[in-house]
């Protein structure tokens, strides 16, 4: 069986605007109904799979970003959702934001747009979906986790 | 000489088909729950795919104590289990309930965050809230079939619910704390993100969460076992009409779990308590005055 | 028999020898040596009785003809009831407390009277030995000598802490050895007035050891616990009175085997049972107990727990048999389950370690009670084992607090947050004796279970809501405790050792005992209460808790013994990661601080759950008091009265 049947999610907002954060929390209402994949929504990164960031990192959420991500147990997967998440959108030059979350943490997928459409972001799971069955074949191998960076 | 035999039939056959039981439920909940709330719902097989994964997960873990105590949670849980199929002394198999829960809370206070430490008091203040009621419904049936044994309670000319219509249905309202269902899901919850996160299961994860879960799972068969012993008689019918009542007030607290949102623990310690006293008890009273007249 | 006069005199003299001995090495050397003697005597005498005895199911009895040295030695007891007024006298006027000298006086004048008019019923035994008395003297003799033994590394380090009290555990020590002696003379005698003797005696140490300190705290409750036993001693003063004058008679046995032949048994019988209540600190009688944790831990350990409080219940246990279906019974199972319910409510919202245990002792004390008044065989044998299990494991409860707060200054549950990364070995220690006061497959737990099967079948349903709501409380205030002691700091280093070699020595053999009787306990049950309860009760007892469930409990604690074993594989191979626990992911790098929004950082703590708004002193003491006390008036002159008319 392949772990992608269950992912459970973690969702962080590391700054945003809170208009991918609606969206994000509109894609786990039972509208869209992702639990037909499996996916729950834990907020809890010790039972995560895949962590769902929002926004552009700032000097603030960077420590949290990367604890967050520490406590995940592997395999694992990141989603940067909008285009503040993939690399720090309008506010890219601000003085306390860092960029995108590759900047702090591994990014798996890429989804962009402001804000990020529900449908535009379960697609981006399911793409992380299939990183992180490839993560637990490299695990098996005792191979390093990092496999690929894909832009979605 | 066959005694034996029949006994560790039950006990083998209680851990190998248990956990299909309990998935069968878990299934069955995820999937009603879904249609409760007009969605289509994950697949049936969903809690397999879970564990599954669960158990492919890199542990990670506060300290190492926790996994061995979450170990004696499951542990405890599946040996109280075999007690009971194996005919045991029903007491005795919540005795042995409660020591497991207690491994349970110890897991999450020696991890020692806000979160767990929040789910572990809440999950003392739920052991208290049904402790009394699950004695109460041992007693109910010694004063039925006059014997703890659970192998003399199968034994009965008329299913014991006859007479304790009041323990059954306090019975089912801690069935409520106990399979964490809202609106007394205090301490931990299979729902998503709120206010204590996870509470108690916060800091266990990956595999030793795969070992809470499998757990829990055999915890919960033998929850619905209870609920089906009201019923069971010599006659191997009952045995239908046990599972079809488990089958039906497992549906009503899937619906119960849908309807209401979680109370506050005062609520919920002086309600059950309570609906112990006021129904339990009284049926309890009755039958003890039933005794003494000599009927 | 010889064994038990010299048991009796030894430690006699090491409570004098101790007295004198003013120097710290003398008599320490003095303590220790005279404690394992004493336990080598103790043990040695339950051997010989048990073998003389019969087997447990015949017992010894002494009539001790009217020679010299009965006479002089029933000489001694008057001159030391005299010495013991005098004694509290004194004492009363100088600390303003009148109304003690009115009840000390009505309680012994009646019995001084009946002795030097001669009215006192002679050629009765005086001793009786079963074994009953047997397993009394194992608990009172090993319980006992182990903590004196510990007491002097205790008191080492309490006068190193509380310069501000007087330095005398010489006295100390001496009335523990003193305390033991009267014990000893207390579960031997037969004769009610020695019995009422040894219990007054008994009382005046545990009010002289509560003032210890001589604080105005310490005063003010050594007095009320002397009030409340010489009201108690009153009750048993009565009950002397009627026996004598109404069936001539002056033994208890034979106050026993009189059953039901006589109506008026009901009045000595509850009149007992009302001194028991004051000795084993019943609602409404509980204050003292509490009040009596200002001793020194020892005394708090030793009488306050394991012995002296237990007398009481000794005694309802002796008369047990006579309490079936009548109203006395009716008394004291009220009293005792309402107890057992409601200090269980009470020690939720403590969080002092002493106070918890203190409640925790009533509320035990309450469950032996309301057993003991049942008047059954199956219930009265839950109730000794009660009373064996109770005994160990809350005297070792009490030196590990006491231990704990030489060690770290403080008693306090929350401080105990992280005992075992702290204190790994006190954890442990503490970890067993509190298992074994409510979790399955210990001790307290069994019999607990026998004593609800006793009640159901004896058709008493109130008895039967008390357990079963006091098991869930007090489930949850062991469990707080024990979640407080697990939990793991991160970055936390063990505390240095302070604590005394020879305390770790006692504080060991009592988890040892623990684990025995936990083990054993079928076999003590056979062995011993089981015989003596068919010869009581006059009806053959079985097994209370069958064989196969005993088979069950067995694994689960050979289960439990290995689960560390276990521990260690997975240790072993372990292939996890290690993080910090979640703190919505701004853990400062310990498990105690998080890092705040001005990105400074804070400490975070979650204590345990009291909820004083429910449960707390001020909302249930007083309303539990009163209704405990307006039960045991109504009672007892129903009772009385009835019996009467």
């Amino acid at each position: 069986m392949k772990i992608s049947r269950s992912p459970w999610l973690l969702h962080y907002d590391a700054s945003s605007c809170n208009g991918c954060d609606i969206e994000v929390l509109a894609s786990t209402t039972p509208r869209f109904d992702v639990e037909r994949f499996g996916i729950i929504n834990t907020g809890n990164p010790k039972h995560a799979d895949i962590m769902v960031v929002t926004g552009g990192v700032n000097a603030q959420t960077k420590q949290v970003v990367r604890q967050l991500y520490s406590q995940m147990p592997d395999p694992k997967v990141v989603i940067a959702a909008g285009i503040c998440a993939c690399d720090g959108g309008i506010f890219k030059d601000c003085y306390n934001i860092s960029g995108g979350v590759d900047t702090v943490i591994p990014v798996d997928v890429y989804v962009p747009g402001c804000a990020v459409r529900p449908e535009a972001l379960i697609d981006g799971v399911v793409k992380a979906l299939a990183i992180l069955d490839e993560k637990r074949e490299a695990m098996k191998n005792h191979a390093t986790c990092e496999v690929h960076l894909d832009k979605a | 000489m066959n005694e034996i035999v029949m006994t560790v039939i039950a006990i083998v056959a209680f851990v190998i088909f248990a956990p299909i039981v309990g998935f069968f439920l878990e299934g069955y909940d995820r999937v009603v729950s879904a249609k409760l709330q007009r969605r289509q719902g994950p697949p049936f097989l969903q809690p397999v795919y879970d564990l599954i994964k669960l158990f492919e997960k890199q542990a990670i873990v506060v300290n190492n104590f926790e996994t061995a105590l979450v170990l004696g949670f499951t542990i405890f849980t599946i040996f109280s289990g075999c007690i009971f199929f194996a005919g045991g002394d029903i007491l005795l198999v919540f005795f042995a309930f409660s020591l497991a829960d207690m491994f349970l809370v110890l897991a999450a206070s020696s991890a020692n965050s806000p979160y767990s430490s929040l789910g572990s008091q809440r999950e003392f203040i739920q052991m208290m809230a049904y402790e009394p009621m699950t004695l109460l419904t041992a007693i109910g049936f010694y004063m039925v079939c006059g014997s703890f044994n659970v192998s003399d309670i199968i034994n009965q000319d008329v299913p014991a619910i006859v007479r304790t219509p009041g323990v059954f249905l306090g019975y089912c309202f801690i069935l409520i704390i106990k399979l964490r269902k809202s609106p007394f899901d205090l301490s931990t919850s299979h729902h998503a993100h709120q206010e204590m996160v996870k509470g108690l299961t916060q800091d266990i994860a990956g595999n030793v969460l795969g070992i809470l879960e499998l757990g829990e799972i055999y915890e919960e068969v033998f929850l619905m076992a209870i609920v089906a012993l009201f019923f069971i008689t010599k006659n191997p019918l009952s045995y239908v009409v046990g599972v079809a009542a488990s089958l039906i007030i497992f549906f009503i607290m899937i619906v119960i779990d849908n309807v209401f949102p979680r109370v506050k623990w005062e609520n919920m310690l002086i309600s059950s308590w309570g609906v112990t006293l006021a129904l339990a008890g009284s049926n309890f009273l009755i039958l003890t005055m039933l005794k003494i007249a000599g009927i | 028999m010889p064994l038990l006069f010299i048991l009796f005199f030894f430690t006699l003299l090491i409570s004098v020898s101790v007295y004198f001995s003013r120097s710290d090495a003398l008599r320490e050397g003095i303590v220790t040596v005279g404690s394992i003697v004493m336990m080598v005597l103790d043990v040695a005498f339950c051997a010989w009785a048990f073998g003389a005895a019969g087997y447990g199911d015949g017992y010894l009895s002494y009539f001790l003809p009217e020679t010299a040295a009965v006479n002089a030695f029933n000489h001694v007891i008057m001159a030391g009831e005299i010495f013991l007024f005098l004694l509290i006298t004194v004492l009363s006027i100088k600390h303003g407390k009148w109304y003690c000298i009115l009840l000390s006086f009505i309680g012994t004048a009646p019995v001084l009277w009946l002795d030097l008019t001669g009215r006192a019923v002679e050629n009765a035994p005086m001793l009786k030995i079963d074994s009953l008395t047997i397993l009394m003297f194992l608990v009172v003799g090993l319980v006992g000598g182990l903590i004196c033994i510990y007491s002097n590394g205790y008191l080492h380090d309490y006068h190193h802490h509380h310069t501000d009290v007087e330095k005398r555990p010489w006295f100390f020590q001496s009335m523990l050895f003193l305390f033991l002696t009267a014990m000893y003379g207390l579960i031997s005698s037969d004769n009610m007035s020695w019995m009422f003797f040894f219990w007054e005696i008994t009382s005046t140490i545990s009010f002289l050891l509560i003032g210890y300190t001589r604080k105005e705290e310490a005063v003010t409750n050594s007095f009320r616990a002397l009030w409340m036993n010489l009201l108690g001693g009153f009750g048993f003063t009565v009950a002397i009175l009627y026996s004598a004058f109404v069936y001539q008679n002056g033994s208890l046995m034979e106050l026993i085997s009189m059953s039901e032949a006589k109506a008026g048994i009901v009045i000595p019988v509850a009149c007992l049972a009302f001194a028991a209540f004051t000795k084993s600190a019943q609602m409404p009688f509980s204050r003292w107990l509490l009040g009596a944790m200002v001793a020194p831990t020892p005394s708090s350990a030793l009488l306050h727990s394991a012995t002296m409080v237990k007398a009481g219940v000794y005694l309802l246990i002796r008369i047990s048999p006579l309490m079936t279906g009548n109203l006395a019974g009716v008394m004291v199972t009220t009293i005792g389950g309402f107890t057992f319910f409601a200090a269980s409510l009470l020690a939720i919202s403590q969080s002092d370690g002493k106070k918890v245990l203190a409640y925790s002792t009533i509320s035990n004390l309450g469950l032996i009670t309301a057993c003991s008044g049942v008047g059954e065989p199956a219930a009265t044998w839950a109730a000794i084992m009660l009373l064996l299990f109770h005994a160990v494991s809350k005297s070792l409860m009490f030196l590990c607090v006491g231990a704990v707060e030489n060690a770290t200054g403080s008693r306090d549950i929350e401080d105990m947050h992280g005992l075992i990364v702290k204190m790994p070995k006190m954890a442990f220690v503490m970890t067993v004796a509190i298992c074994g006061m409510f979790l399955a497959p210990f001790g307290m737990l069994v019999a607990k279970w026998a004593a609800l099967k006793a009640y159901i079948d004896s058709n008493n349903v109130l008895l039967v809501i008390f357990l079963v709501f006091g098991s869930a409380t007090t489930m949850f205030y062991w469990g707080k405790w024990l979640g407080k002691l697990f939990a793991v700091l991160h970055q936390s280093e063990t505390l240095r050792d302070i604590i005394h070699k020879s305390e770790w020595y006692v504080m060991y053999m009592l988890t040892a005992l623990v684990i025995t009787l936990c083990a054993t306990f079928p076999f003590l049950g056979q062995i011993f209460i089981q015989p003596m309860l068919s010869m009581e009760f006059g009806v053959q007892v079985g097994q209370i808790i069958s064989s196969d469930d005993v088979r069950v409990m067995l694994m689960m604690l050979i289960m439990i013994a290995l689960m560390p074993v276990l521990g260690l594989f997975l240790l072993l191979n372990r292939k996890e990661k290690m993080t910090m626990s979640y703190m919505a992911g701004a853990n400062a790098g310990d498990d105690r601080h998080f890092v705040d929004a001005f990105g400074g950082i804070r400490p975070s703590y979650l204590s345990n759950w009291y909820m004083d708004e429910m449960f707390g002193e001020k909302k249930i003491l007083i309303p539990s008091l009163c209704v405990a006390a307006a039960f045991v008036v109504v009672l007892m002159i129903l009772a009385i009265g009835g019996a009467i008319r």
